[in-house]
């Protein structure tokens, strides 16, 4: 038995080179209704640069296949030319909506692989960041969702409250993306004075917005009309493509790494997961906006539980001494020196550790030679993975229907093409 | 000033050289078994390879999660069973059981001389880019493959940009010298 046998169209990639397709133009058979077009790359719901070549009938999607590649920048290759402690650098810029979920599982990895014990505090402040992170990233995917779909005011308010979280970050990190925040060994920075008043602010503007999101999209019979029932995909075909995430969810299998394998500290907060039911465009919506809700449970229990004590490890291997200890210590000036040009050195093996980000299952598979730059450094990003469902959810449906498909999968192409 | 490299002794020197694992390595499937950092990874022959993943499957092992390749040209502390012959390249599957959370991961060495190994994407469909992208970025080919065609680089790209002695590109930067210096 193969997974294979799980997908009910086998034959929803549309396989086909330009020649043959310029080939097939060119015979006019009045009998073949169908032709071939092209969407992209450069298409403003295309998130990105997102090409998709469509063979159509009338109005019917019949097989499609996304082409991508446009965005690829080598990062992979950056990585092995990068010390382990400038990586997160590299590695925050694939998925630019949720950076710091890349800083983590690269950190994830490094710390396995040196197998350094963490601070409670560390692990506390990243949990935090990274579920503001989801709800900022959700918020982004609420504006983009919305707009592709035709709610266009959608797209401003999903802004607007993204950048109530993206202006504590900056608050905390020094930048609104591509922090460099979460490193190996700890977090760069401890929490800014008054953290706790800015989270909670954070968190008393959101439900009510949500609740208005409510009513502009979720129980509106145009948006519904627009999303219910379209894009369906089974949980079988999912797991089979090996999609996960909101879209796995959003079948009805709950599947979540902070359940199921959980890391950081997700076993001692108190969440639900939120699933689907039909696999559809609006499971996949109702999953994310709900989502929010689920991360501002988490986010208010580490305002509560957030323990006191070092941001990062004491192991002077990874952590530079503190500021002050430079100014009287030659051997501190040196030490700290030596980390930021060298780098520090990581034994030999290889590691792979695994996140939840808000797109998936977020991995890093890392293989170290000993030195202070990594042999192989690989990112299993979920939208590139998540976006071989796309043929198979397109299939029979609407063209029109296909942007709503293309926004519910959720694509961050840095991330696709790294 | 005085030398300062010699006050850095305290940084200990972690490099160890490889070691053969001993030779009694526990098997599963007749394939030899290896713990890496607490992750159980089996290193099948590239020949036994489509087949384990097809017995996996029936264990519960059903979400292929990540594949990619690894060049290890050059370096000298990997780690392998006895009984593995090593490779220039490698491949490297991520298996994941949803029904009962746990991992796995397999490792095949791919020779430099002939990189060809059986495609998996007719068992895991999930796995046709990541094959596509693995051949991209090392050359490895995948018998079998339903869809063989460059998936990040252009078509046409000559070369395999994650391989060890495909070089950084780069432009010399050029530094004009400072008049009166």
């Amino acid at each position: 038995m193969t997974t294979l046998d799980h997908l009910r169209n086998r034959d929803a990639v549309l396989r086909m080179s330009e020649v043959e397709a310029e080939e097939r133009a060119a015979v006019v058979d009045p009998d073949d209704e169908r032709m071939i077009i092209n969407m992209g790359p450069q298409h403003p719901s295309t998130h990105g640069v997102l090409r998709v070549t469509m063979e159509l009938e009338g109005e019917t999607v019949l097989r499609s296949k996304p082409i991508i590649g446009y965005l690829h920048t080598g990062m992979e290759k950056t990585a092995e030319d990068l010390t382990f402690l400038q990586g997160p650098t590299n590695v925050t810029r694939m998925d630019y909506a949720s950076p710091l979920f890349n800083e983590l599982t690269f950190s994830l990895a490094v710390e396995a692989l040196m197998e350094i014990e963490l601070p409670d505090r560390a692990t506390w402040i990243r949990m935090l960041m990274c579920e503001l992170n989801r709800m900022s990233s959700h918020l982004l995917f609420l504006a983009t969702n919305g707009m592709d779909l035709g709610a266009v005011g959608m797209m401003i308010y999903g802004w607007r409250e993204r950048e109530e979280i993206l202006r504590f970050f900056e608050k905390v990190t020094g930048l609104r993306m591509n922090h460099n925040y979460i490193r190996p060994g700890g977090v760069a920075a401890d929490l800014p004075d008054g953290w706790r008043d800015d989270v909670r602010s954070i968190l008393k503007i959101l439900p009510e917005r949500l609740d208005q999101f409510d009513v502009l999209m979720t129980g509106q019979p145009i948006w519904r009309e627009r999303t219910q029932g379209v894009g369906v995909i089974t949980t079988e075909e999912a797991l089979a493509l090996g999609a996960t995430g909101p879209i796995l969810r959003s079948t009805g299998f709950a599947w979540d790494l902070r359940r199921a394998m959980p890391y950081l500290a997700y076993d001692q907060v108190e969440f639900d997961i939120v699933v689907g039911t039909y696999g559809d465009t609006f499971d996949r919506y109702a999953i994310r906006l709900n989502e929010i809700r689920e991360s501002m449970r988490i986010v208010e229990q580490c305002l509560d539980l957030m323990p006191e004590g070092p941001y990062r490890t004491q192991d002077r291997k990874v952590t530079p001494p503190p500021r002050a200890r430079i100014d009287e210590s030659m051997e501190a000036l040196i030490h700290h020196f030596k980390i930021f040009t060298e780098g520090f050195k990581v034994p030999p093996g290889e590691v792979y550790t695994a996140v939840e980000s808000p797109r998936g299952e977020l991995g890093c598979y890392l293989v170290s030679d000993g030195g202070a730059k990594p042999q192989r450094m690989h990112i299993r990003a979920p939208s590139f993975v998540n976006l071989q469902t796309l043929p198979h959810m397109m299939y029979g449906g609407l063209l029109a229907d296909a942007i709503a498909v293309i926004s519910s999968i959720d694509p961050i192409m840095g991330e696709v093409d790294r | 000033m005085s030398e300062p490299t010699a006050s850095l002794e305290e940084t200990p020197e972690t490099v160890e050289l490889s070691e053969e694992l001993n030779n009694n390595a526990e098997q599963l499937h007749g394939v030899p078994v290896t713990d890496s950092r607490g992750q159980l990874v089996l290193h099948p022959s590239a020949g036994s390879y489509h087949d384990l993943i097809e017995l996996l499957v029936e264990e519960g092992y059903d979400v292929c999660i990540d594949l990619c390749g690894a060049d290890y040209l050059g370096n000298g502390t990997r780690v392998l069973p006895a009984s593995v012959e090593p490779e220039r390249f490698e491949l490297i599957v991520n298996l994941l059981d949803v029904r009962t959370p746990r991992r796995l991961r397999i490792r095949v060495q791919v020779p430099e001389s002939e990189p060809m190994v059986a495609t998996i994407s007719g068992i895991h469909p999930g796995a046709e880019a990541m094959e596509r992208e693995a051949s991209d970025m090392f050359g490895l080919c995948f018998e079998g493959h339903p869809d063989p065609t460059p998936i990040l680089l252009p078509d046409g790209w000559e070369g395999h940009p994650l391989r060890k002695d495909f070089a950084i590109g780069s432009i010399p930067v050029q530094f004009k010298a400072v008049e009166g210096r």
